[in-house]
Parts: structure tokens; C-alpha cells; sequence
């Protein structure tokens, strides 16, 4: 009977061998290990043997049933590999094929400046204030000590809707209404549409955007307005830009000045961008007009403040390298897309 | 401002290179915009004058022409047809380069040799424009007097002179002239400022009899002052002065009206010269106008004045706008015999409202607009007068007739050093502060105040001593500092948030940002086909717009988003989708409109349907967590399709409406498919997603899913068939799904079916079929009274 088992042995190690298939592996199975299978029909048989033989054959037969098992799996495992890997090479797909489309839109890229203005902003311990568009003579001027004679307020720059109500044309009556509702300290930006009586070209625009900073503390000096300002630049054009500090006038600030950076074209070497200049103009600020603060009801004996404001077309057109403003308002996707 | 390098240096030493002095200059306030040399590449271009001319032997249209230069004659062939023998004409000699980059070479014209050109103004890189007496076609004629053959002819065009021009801030008109500019340059490079010295050599007869001078409106004229010039010759000026104007790039015209021009360059003073015989009752009346009266202008045009504008009057009539520009009837002739000479100081912005009213711009008016320093008109008076003696151009009578009734003083204030210091963020010394003070001349008194030159009215306090020490100073040294005072906690709030967050949504729905203008034309309303009796008509107006095109605000941004849309589909784009976030504007009963903010999509393309925009508004209400919302038909909207558009509802609030827009209202954008809208309240959904969130635990025991199909007729909606079976299925019935709608075989005609797939489930226990099957009857008896709904 040992010798008869040894034979199965035999004859199925070679057997599963010499198989190619999951198929002839499972047949194997049931051929020898099956309800019907030979080594089962042994062992069946052992009933009929001595009490002394029984448990030796018994362990021969279940060393036997023990390889042939273990060689089985390992075939089969080695069979299935094989067809995965056969599988797996007739998968091969030509991943140069376009993409699925999957819709997402994109963000308008003046909105994109905003956030990131808005951003570095936040980080500097800033609120972002909205407000009207649609203003009285009081706040888009008299408040900005932009006096009824001041050249600003002539119809050329104003869109009115009557004597008095005017789209405004610059977001500061956002920080005048702050001013005078909101408590001490102020750090904020105001970010949105200003109106102005230019006609559509490739830098002017009648409806365009622009953001405006205020802070109002104690002890704020011209200093600290550079160290917001330079900061800002920084972070928005790169550590490299140099930032520059030129005397200006705004009625509401004084000392005022403008901030030209580094061209962005050319990196301060002179092109066609800068005018040859090496710089190019971002931004106009100051210190808060002390009759600005008065006006407001903040006693500038105590408080001191600093202002600033940018073109948000502007800053985009430049960091972007687009020269017609008219793009934005053309609204074409295929400009979209691009940022 | 335009200023000639040479006539700047008259009044202060400049000892730096041309780069080192602008880009100082713009460091304390004269931001230069540019610097021109003129003319620059054009060279070897001399005076000539013609002695000679023959025809050409072989060319009927060429003539030969022989030309002195001074140093020799040469001979020059030309087709030019304007010149003759004795003008005095710019040649470009051989190997002369011209303003186009054009070399003059010596060789032949059709055989004949020809040594160089005869130049239009055109040639050299001028205009007929800055030339009036330039020929239309042909060479430049000199109608100078004193012109030396053979030398460098660019000087009398004015070209080789370095002008600088300067940006002038409105709060400083003081440097709207050259001496202005003089004084910054001084203070800039801490060196002296050499004021021209003023003598004139008066006759001795009195002027100050000869005429009476009488300001009316003294708030519209604070001075006005006149002197008499008598035997007056008007002829050129001599060539000093000629050159002098051409530098600034003026072309000069005659003594009388060039020496207004060099006062009016110089101190910035415009002045005027009348014809003294042509006064009517020898009376200077600064008035206002009387409603219809008229004045023929030096244009030659006859203008209609009104009350609002100041007027120079004889005893009769106007004779000229005060600040804007003088008559034709008292203008100074070749015939003159005794001028008047005006040196007034009027009203910036009654000059303003004058020049815009009448549409007249004057190099005078420009000046005045500024608000020009009646005490500069002292010494301007006196130098046009020392200009008359200088250029013999008649005898100045003594005296000045000078009416100053509300004179400018020179205010003094006091300064804080500290507060100057610490309001900077430096710290400089008090004697480092008052040279900064003499160097801008203000004068420093020893009481800790300084007294401010009456032509800077802009320095009044602390704050306005501050810029001039930071200009002088140097804004480049103020040290860069961060703030050191309280500090604040920045941020978005819960409202600029939820923007952002419908934002990105709308991005992610596949929609593009955009922006575009919120004013509009009116005709976008019959565009749009909007009611006439509709509210949506009643738009703000703008009183002074553009044009037409943007002369309204927007009340709806329909009329935007489909311009956008239409833009898109002329171009060729596919599959479009674009939201905004931006405002309308409502009229009110006070003066203030409402300004709603409105979010807005719209999309068109192959697979876009009524159901793709209603899948964008469920997606915001889905990620703003707004519950009970609701949709009803909305057939009230002429530039929607009628049956395809719904409003949005949150509990009973509108939020706005959603759609398919009206076939005949894309017709009129040019849009040949369809295309589809949403306009939502931006503040309503904002109120609306303002709902906590409560945690409720995952559910623990099993559901029971039913699907029903059901026949109803087709008009029946299915939205009222879910609020019923949601309201019929009882705390059980966790969802209603529609999965299918189906009209067609097996249906008969004007009905549908309709399935849907309901689950079941209770939080507390497993259901039994009883307890489904007792809800879902209830759900059919409700359908069936409701809808006539038949279980299929």
C-alpha cells in the first residue's frame, strides 16, 4: 500500500508538472484528491487495515495528500500569474489618448489677484470691507478732502447720476464708511468696481477694479507704510523686486507717494514695458490726511494712518504679460482658460 | 511742463549729468516723465539762401538751383516748387542724416550734379502743425530776420535742446512755470536760486490815469493789475527771444505775443495785451457776463456768454473772457499805438466751468485752472515790462494800475519736530529739519515756526511740513519698517467666504469666472423684450455718460451674461459656462439705489439642457446645506422660455429664476442655439446656508426598498407627485428617487409614466412589510386622489 501510494505521489507530482492550465490543475485535483479521486479511494481503504499498519500508512498517505496539496497551490499560483501576465499584456493602451473631459471652470483671473492680495493681506492682520458703488458727493469727495473746487470732480472723471449721487470712482468711500463705524485699530482692504469717464481702449477701461488699504493705530509712521508696502510687493512679484518710494500728491494723504518695483518684463535692465525706466508704477499711497481722520471723527492728535491703492487690471496686465485691458471685459474662454 | 535745459539754468547751477538730474528731480516731487532731445539724429542740416536758379537741361519738373552756405555756394537740384531766389531755406549738405534716418549723398539728378537738399519741416521729424507757416507740400521758408548763412539750422526749429518734462502734481501750480521748476531744482541740489533781476526804464509820464480799473467780483479776481505801454512797434523780436520760445517749443509770433509767452513759460503768468485806443470809456470792468451777451474771441468765433462766467468789460462790452482768451476787437494790431498790459489772477474754478462751458482751451486758461499766486504778479508785471524796454518795443509809462482787493499773505506756522520725526519714522536733528525748511524756502523764524511763501498755499500744518522734510530728505532713507501697535486678527468673513465657496462650486459645475461692465445701454431692455410696464425698466441713469452704450446700471445681468455667451459662440467656442458674482442696481424712493448682488450663470452647448442648469443651482444648495427649497413655474418673464423656467424657492422666498432662455431674445444677440440662465439673490442663499449642522448617527437597522410606476397625464408635475409621497410616506419614507419618466408605446395618449424608487426605513427598529406596505398605500391613495394616478 505504501508502494502504491509512492506511485500516486509519482504520477501526480508529474502530472501537475507537466499541466498548463487552471483547468488541468483543477482536474488533477479532483482526479486524485476528488470524493472519487485515487488517493482518497486509499485512504478509504485503510479501514481494512491492521491496527499496527494504520497509523504508519495513515501518516504516508496524509504526507502524500500534504505535497500533492502543496504542489497544487503552487502550480496554480504560478499558472495564474502567468495568465495575469499574459492579461495584463494584452491590456496595453496607448496612454498618449486624450483624456476623459472632466468639466471644472477656472477662476477669473482679476479674481485671482484679489486672492492673492487678499491673502497676503489676511496674513498681515487685515479685514477685507466692502461697500457701494453708487455714492453720495460726500464720501467719493468732501470726506477725501477732495474740496467742491478740486479739478477731480469735474465731469470728465465722474459718472453722476445726479448733482450729488455718483458711481464712485475709487473704493476709498469704503474706508471713510469704516472709518466712521468701525473702532480703532483699523487694518483692512477694499477691494472692487471703481467708474471713471475714460473711453474703452487698450488701457482704459470706464468700469475697472481696483483695491485700497487702510490702517489706522497709533504710532503708524511713513516707515511702517513702507515696510506694508514693500512686503506686499514682495510677496506678490517675488523676493527679488526692488521697490522704490517717490513723492506724489493725493488729497488725501500727505507726504503721498507713488511705488514703482522692478520691471517685471525685464527685470530692472530696461525694455519696452518700463519705457526703458528699469521701473514700472504699481501703486499710490500716503499717510492719512490728518483732516481726512478729523472728518471721520478720529482725532488725529492721537491716531495716525496710512492709505494706499492699486489698479487690480493693472497689476494682473503686469504680472501676466497681457496688453489690452479690453480682454477682461471681452470675457472670450479661450482667455479664461489661461489662468 | 516742459522746460528747456539752458533757460533752467539761468536761474540755478546745475553741475551734474542729465541722468543724475532727473532722476534726482523725481526723488523730491518733479517726477520727470521724459526727456527729449529733438532732433537728435539729424545732422549737417544748415541755413541756406537761394542766389540762383536754371532749369535742367533734361527734366522739366527739376530745377538747378545754387545756394550759399555761408562758406561757399553750392549746387543743389530740386523738384521743390515753393522756392525762389532770396529765400532762406534749411539744406542738408552731403553726408547729412535727416529725421526719417534718410543720408543726403552728393551725385546727379538726371546728369547734373547736385550737392545736397532743400528740407520741408517734414524731413526734419516736425509738423505743419508746430509750423503754421510751413508750406502744405514743399520746403521750409525762414521768415526770420538776422539769420547767418551756413549756420546749424536746428537751433531755429528747436531742435537740439534738452527739454525736460515734468509730471506737476495739482498741489503745486507754483511749478507750472520755470522759475517753479528753478526753485526745486535748488532746493533738490542745495544750491542757490538766482530770481532774474527785474529793472524796467519807465518814461516819464503816468500811466496809472489811463485807465480805471474796477474788479466787481472780487472773489472771481483778487488782483488785477495793468500797465500802460505807449508808441508801441510791433515786429519780431529779436532773435534772443525768438530762440528762447523755439527751445520750449513755441514758434514766435511778435514782440507783443512773445513776451506774454516767455512770462507765461517763465513765471507761469498768463497775461494780455489790449489795444489801449479800442477801450470804450478807457474802463477795465471784471465782471460777471450778462445773460446773451456775445464777444468775437482771437479765434474769430462769436461766443454766447452767460452769468456764470467772468468777463473783462470796457464801459460798453465784454472784450474778454477773463482767463480764457481775449476779443477780436481789442487784439493788438501792427496798428497799435498803446497797449494795455493785463497781469490778472482769477478764480481757478470759475476759470474751469468758463473754458469747459465755451469748449475753449487756452495756453492762458491752463494756467489758470492751476489757482496761480497773485503775488507773483508783482514782479511778472515788471518783467513784461523790462521785456518791452529790452526788445524796444515802446515806451513803458510809469506807474502800475494795480488792484488787489483781497491780498495773499504769507502764512507762518509752527513745527514739531517730534511729531515731524516720529510721524516719518526717523530722527533727524532740529537744525537738519530748518535747512531742510530754507532749502524749499520757507523762512525759519527763531518762535519754532516758519512762515510759507505765499506761492506753496498747499503747506498749512504739520502733516504738509512732514512731506517737504521727506521729500528733501529723501523717501529712500526713511527706514522700512513693520507696525509695532496693537495688532488685529484679519480674515474673511462668514459672507466673503460663502462667496468663495459658490464660486469654487460654480467652478467645479464646469463654469468659468467672469466680470463684466454693470452699466449698460437702455436698449437692452426691448433687446431682452422686457414688459414696458416692468420694473426692470426703471434704471439709474447716468447724467454725462460715454454715449449710449453705458448710460444706464444695470437692473437684471441677463443682457451681460448673453453678450458674454454670444461673444463665445461667434467665436467658435464649445461648450460654454460662465458665472459671475456681481451687482444691480434698484432704484429706491431715496436718493440711493439698492445694490443687490446677483449670482449669475449661464451656459450653452451640445449637452446642455434645462436639467444641466437646474443641476448647477441643486449642486450650491447641495454644498451651502440650504434645506426646503422649492421650484415653481415661472411664465412671467418675456426673455425666458415659457415653459422652460422655474423660480427658486427657499421656504417661500424667491431666490431668483432658472432656465432656457427665449428662442426670439437669442435671435436678437445672434445666437443660433440655445442657451440657458440662472440669476440668484447672492445675500438670500447666504441667509439661507447659515444653518448648523447636526450630527445624526448612521442608521442601524436595515431599509426596505419599493419602486412604484405610475400613469398619470402628462401635465401632472413631477415635483408635486414627491411632495406628496414625501408628505403621504410618514417618518419611515428616508427617500424618494424619480428613476424614470416614459411617454409613448404601451402609454396611452397624454399620459406618462412615472417611477420611482422609495426607501424605507425606521431608526429604531427592522420594518416589516406591513408597515411599508400600510405607507405605501397611503402614498397611492393620495396619488390616485390627487394626480388620478393609476399603479401600472
Amino acid at each position: 500500500m505504501k508502494e502504491q501510494l509512492e506511485n500516486i505521489k509519482i504520477k501526480a507530482l508529474n502530472e501537475i508538472e507537466a499541466s498548463n492550465t487552471l483547468r488541468e490543475i483543477e482536474d488533477i485535483r479532483v482526479k486524485y484528491l476528488g470524493k472519487k479521486g485515487e488517493l482518497t479511494a486509499v485512504l478509504k481503504s485503510m479501514k481494512n487495515l491492521s491496527k499496527e499498519e494504520r497509523p504508519v500508512i495513515g501518516q504516508v498517505a496524509n504526507e502524500v495528500r500534504e505535497v500533492l496539496e502543496e504542489n497544487l497551490k503552487n502550480k496554480k499560483s504560478d499558472l495564474e500569474k502567468l495568465e495575469q501576465d499574459k492579461k495584463l499584456l494584452e491590456e496595453i493602451i496607448d496612454i498618449t489618448l486624450p483624456a476623459k473631459k472632466m468639466t471644472i471652470g477656472k477662476m477669473y483671473p482679476l479674481d485671482k489677484t484679489l486672492e492673492e492680495l487678499s491673502n497676503i493681506f489676511i496674513g498681515m492682520g487685515y479685514e477685507i470691507v466692502s461697500g457701494r458703488e453708487v455714492e453720495t458727493g460726500y464720501y467719493n469727495f468732501d470726506a477725501l478732502n477732495l474740496g467742491k473746487e478740486h479739478p477731480a470732480r469735474d465731469e470728465q472723471d465722474t459718472f453722476y447720476i445726479t448733482n450729488n449721487i455718483m458711481l464712485r470712482t475709487a473704493t476709498s468711500p469704503v474706508q471713510i464708511h469704516t472709518m466712521e463705524s468701525q473702532s480703532l485699530p483699523i487694518r483692512m482692504i477694499a477691494p472692487g468696481k471703481v467708474y471713471r469717464s475714460d473711453e474703452v481702449d487698450a488701457t482704459h477701461s470706464p468700469v475697472f477694479h481696483q483695491v485700497e488699504g487702510l490702517v489706522i493705530d497709533e504710532n503708524i509712521t511713513f516707515g511702517d507704510l513702507k515696510g506694508v508696502l514693500a512686503e506686499f510687493a514682495k510677496k506678490f512679484f517675488g523676493d527679488k523686486v526692488k521697490v522704490k518710494f517717490r513723492p506724489h500728491y493725493f488729497p488725501f494723504t500727505e507726504p503721498s507717494a507713488e511705488v514703482d518695483v522692478t520691471c517685471v518684463m525685464c527685470g530692472g535692465v530696461g525694455c519696452s514695458i518700463c519705457k526703458n525706466e528699469g521701473f514700472i508704477e504699481i501703486l499710490g499711497c500716503g499717510m492719512v490726511h490728518p483732516r481726512v481722520l478729523e472728518m471721520a471723527g478720529i482725532d488725529s492728535t492721537k491716531y495716525q494712518g496710512f492709505a494706499f491703492g492699486m489698479g487690480v487690471e493693472r497689476l494682473t496686465m503686469l504680472k501676466y504679460n497681457i496688453n489690452d485691458l479690453r480682454l477682461f471685459y471681452e470675457n472670450d474662454i479661450r482667455f479664461l482658460e489661461q489662468f | 511742463m516742459n522746460v528747456p535745459m539752458s533757460w533752467l539754468k539761468e536761474y540755478v547751477n546745475i553741475n551734474v549729468d542729465l541722468k543724475t538730474f532727473v532722476d534726482k528731480m523725481t526723488l523730491t516731487g518733479s517726477k520727470v516723465e521724459k526727456v527729449e532731445e529733438s532732433g537728435k539724429e539729424i545732422t549737417n542740416v544748415v541755413i541756406g539762401k537761394v542766389i540762383a536758379e536754371e532749369k535742367h537741361p533734361d527734366a522739366d519738373r527739376l530745377r538747378v538751383m545754387k545756394c550759399d552756405i555761408g562758406t561757399e555756394v553750392i549746387q543743389i537740384v530740386t523738384a521743390a516748387t515753393n522756392i525762389q531766389v532770396g529765400d532762406i531755406i534749411p539744406v542738408a549738405l552731403n553726408g547729412a542724416t535727416l529725421a526719417n534716418g534718410l543720408k543726403i549723398k552728393k551725385g546727379k539728378l538726371r546728369g547734373v550734379e547736385s550737392n545736397g537738399m532743400f528740407c520741408s519741416v517734414e524731413e526734419l521729424g516736425l509738423t505743419k502743425e508746430q509750423f503754421p507757416d510751413a508750406p502744405d507740400d514743399g520746403i521750409y521758408i525762414f521768415h526770420l530776420d538776422n539769420l547767418e548763412l551756413g549756420e546749424d539750422a536746428k537751433p531755429y526749429f528747436g531742435l537740439g535742446e534738452q527739454v525736460v518734462e515734468y509730471e506737476i502734481t495739482s498741489n503745486r501750480p507754483d511749478c507750472f512755470s520755470i522759475l517753479g521748476i528753478a526753485t526745486e531744482a535748488a532746493a533738490t541740489f542745495n544750491t542757490p536760486f538766482l530770481f532774474p533781476k527785474i529793472e524796467v526804464k519807465e518814461i516819464a509820464e503816468d500811466g496809472t490815469k489811463f485807465a480805471k480799473i474796477n474788479i466787481q467780483e472780487p472773489a472771481l479776481c483778487n488782483r488785477y493789475a495793468a500797465r500802460i505801454i505807449k508808441n508801441v512797434h510791433v515786429k519780431n523780436s529779436p532773435k534772443w527771444l525768438q530762440d528762447k520760445l523755439i527751445s520750449a517749443g513755441l514758434r514766435p509770433i511778435n514782440n507783443i505775443v512773445d513776451i506774454t509767452n516767455y512770462l507765461l513759460l517763465e513765471f507761469g503768468q498768463p497775461m494780455h495785451a489790449f489795444d489801449y485806443d479800442k477801450l470804450v470809456g478807457k474802463e477795465i470792468n471784471v465782471r460777471l457776463a450778462q445773460n446773451g451777451e456775445e464777444l468775437k474771441t482771437l479765434l474769430g468765433d462769436t461766443v454766447k456768454l452767460d452769468d456764470t462766467m467772468l468777463v473783462i468789460a470796457d464801459k460798453e462790452k465784454p472784450i474778454a473772457i477773463a482767463g480764457v482768451m481775449g476779443g477780436e476787437d481789442t487784439k493788438v494790431t501792427e496798428e497799435t499805438k498803446t497797449i494795455l498790459f493785463e497781469c490778472a489772477n482769477f478764480n481757478a474754478f470759475s476759470v474751469r466751468q468758463t473754458s469747459k462751458k465755451l469748449g475753449i482751451m487756452s495756453d492762458s486758461s491752463k494756467k489758470y485752472v492751476k489757482g496761480l499766486d497773485p503775488e507773483n504778479i508783482s514782479y511778472a508785471v515788471n518783467r513784461a515790462a523790462q521785456l518791452i524796454n529790452m526788445t524796444e518795443s515802446g515806451d513803458v509809462l510809469s506807474g502800475i494800475i494795480d488792484i488787489y482787493p483781497i491780498k495773499r499773505t504769507a502764512l507762518t506756522i509752527g513745527y514739531d519736530v517730534d511729531w515731524i520725526n516720529s510721524y516719518l519714522g526717523i530722527n533727524i536733528s532740529k537744525e537738519e529739519m530748518e535747512e531742510i525748511f530754507t532749502r524749499v524756502r520757507f523762512v525759519v523764524n527763531k518762535d519754532n515756526t516758519v512762515t510759507i511763501p505765499t506761492s506753496r498755499p498747499d503747506v498749512t500744518m504739520n502733516a504738509d511740513l512732514a512731506e517737504e522734510v521727506a521729500r528733501i530728505y529723501g523717501y529712500d532713507k526713511i527706514p522700512v519698517t513693520l507696525e509695532r501697535a496693537t495688532p488685529t486678527v484679519g480674515g474673511k468673513t462668514y459672507e466673503q467666504q460663502t462667496v468663495d465657496k459658490i464660486k469654487n462650486t460654480l467652478r467645479n459645475c464646469g463654469a468659468y469666472g467672469i466680470l463684466t461692465y454693470t452699466i449698460e445701454s437702455p436698449k437692452v431692455f426691448d433687446k431682452l423684450n422686457i414688459a414696458e410696464n416692468s420694473s426692470l425698466r426703471n434704471a439709474l441713469k447716468i447724467q454725462n455718460p460715454l454715449g449710449e452704450d453705458f448710460s444706464i446700471l444695470r437692473t437684471t445681468t441677463i443682457n451681460s451674461i448673453l453678450n458674454v455667451l454670444s461673444t463665445n459662440n461667434n467665436k467658435r467656442n464649445e461648450n460654454v459656462a460662465l458665472y459671475e458674482v456681481g451687482k444691480v442696481f434698484l432704484k429706491t424712493d431715496k436718493d440711493l439705489p439698492n445694490e443687490v448682488e446677483k449670482i449669475t450663470v449661464g451656459l450653452y452647448g451640445t449637452d446642455a439642457d434645462f436639467f444641466t442648469i437646474k443641476g448647477i443651482a441643486e449642486t450650491l444648495i447641495k454644498v451651502l446645506n440650504i434645506k426646503n427649497t422649492n421650484y415653481t413655474r415661472n411664465q412671467n418673464l418675456n426673455f425666458m422660455h415659457p415653459g422652460r423656467c422655474a423660480n427658486l424657492l427657499i421656504g417661500k422666498k424667491e431666490v431668483g429664476f432658472l432656465g432656457e432662455v427665449h428662442p426670439e431674445v437669442l435671435k436678437n444677440y445672434g445666437f443660433s442655439q440655445k442657451a440657458y440662465v440662472l440669476e440668484l439673490d447672492l445675500k438670500t442663499l447666504i441667509d439661507a446656508s447659515k444653518t448648523e449642522i447636526v450630527y445624526k448617527s448612521l442608521p442601524k437597522f436595515p431599509s426596505i426598498t419599493r419602486d412604484l410606476a405610475l400613469l398619470v397625464n402628462r401635465d401632472i408635475l413631477v415635483g408635486d407627485m414627491i411632495k406628496l409621497i414625501n408628505e403621504r410616506g410618514g417618518k419611515i419614507l428616508v427617500n424618494t428617487e424619480l428613476f424614470d419618466v416614459y411617454e409613448g408605446e404601451q402609454v396611452n395618449a397624454g399620459q406618462k409614466s412615472v417611477a420611482f424608487n422609495l426607501i424605507f426605513r425606521a431608526e429604531d427598529k427592522t420594518l416589516t412589510d406591513e408597515e411599508v406596505q400600510k405607507s405605501i398605500q397611503k402614498i397611492l391613495n393620495g396619488l390616485e386622489t390627487n394626480f388620478n394616478a393609476k399603479l401600472r
